[in-house]
């Protein structure tokens, strides 16, 4: 059988060092949404926990534990990222395989922050987004998921088709920035 | 202008869209000059105004918000289905 090579959504693309902010994919395999069926947020969250060790965060938060991450993205809604999903999960949600729906970037460095704020409306300030916040919003008209994984670490999650989209906006907003340091 | 989202919290408005006037649907046999005003008059109020919001780029839920179409300010926002999970 011919063994097909699987590209990663931004393969080419990244990783990028520009002015203090460094781009690059993180490759994340299995990505499972779970959605729990009417009513059954506080048995599917009991679910998860028993098998994965981390729970159903509540909303603009991840978690994550062994080997697992659970971020929310939206009303009974979460990504869970890192492990197969344990098929007893299927008793009080329905999960859906989207391993392969996300592009991942991380952006990190001292501009990191002020390189999303030209692209993002979200107060991305320590008091509005501490590290674990993990939001839903929009990054230059695009859906996005944006999380803060370190002090200067955050990750940018949009659909994989739109992967050289958000590498190029991203881009041109460190450049920007970069630019204006260099002033 | 910001709408203070129950379940994200406070976002800016390119975050959401506009549903229209929340309006008081007539019952099923009101006439056909109720269900006109339903369906095509609106007051397009300077001030107070009951609309719906829909938090496309964050947690998807309609939003009910009360506003004020001069100032922008927001007086209350309120989940459309009440918050039932």
């Amino acid at each position: 059988m011919v063994e097909l090579i699987a590209k990663s959504a931004a393969a080419g693309l990244l990783p990028r060092q520009i002015g203090r902010v460094s781009l690059s994919e993180a490759v994340f395999r299995p990505i499972t949404g779970i959605s729990p069926y009417a009513g059954m947020v506080a048995q599917a969250a009991a679910a998860v926990t028993a098998a994965h060790g981390v729970g159903l965060p509540g909303p603009n938060r991840l978690v994550s534990g062994k080997g697992a991450e659970v971020l929310w993205v939206g009303r009974n809604r979460w990504l869970l990222i890192g492990p197969e999903p344990d098929p007893r999960l299927t008793e009080t949600a329905a999960l859906s395989d989207q391993s392969d729906a996300w592009v991942s970037v991380l952006i990190s460095g001292a501009d990191a922050a002020a390189v999303l704020a030209r692209l993002t409306p979200l107060d991305l300030r320590d008091r509005g987004f501490a590290i674990g916040t993990s939001a839903r919003s929009e990054l230059f008209h695009m859906p996005a998921i944006i999380a803060r994984t370190g002090a200067v670490e955050w990750r940018v999650m949009c659909f994989r088709s739109m992967a050289r989209t958000l590498v190029k906006d991203l881009s041109v907003a460190a450049q920007s920035v970069a630019a204006r340091a260099a002033l | 202008m910001r709408i203070n989202c129950p379940t994200c919290g406070e976002r800016d408005r390119r975050e959401f869209y506009y549903g229209g006037a929340a309006l008081a649907r007539p019952a099923e046999d009101a006439g056909p000059q109720a269900w006109d005003a339903y369906l095509h008059l609106r007051d397009n109020p300077a001030g107070r105004a009951r609309e719906w919001w829909f938090h496309e780029s964050g947690c998807s839920a309609w939003l009910l918000v009360e506003r004020n179409s001069v100032t922008h300010e927001v007086y209350g926002v309120a989940l459309a289905d009440g918050g039932r999970s």
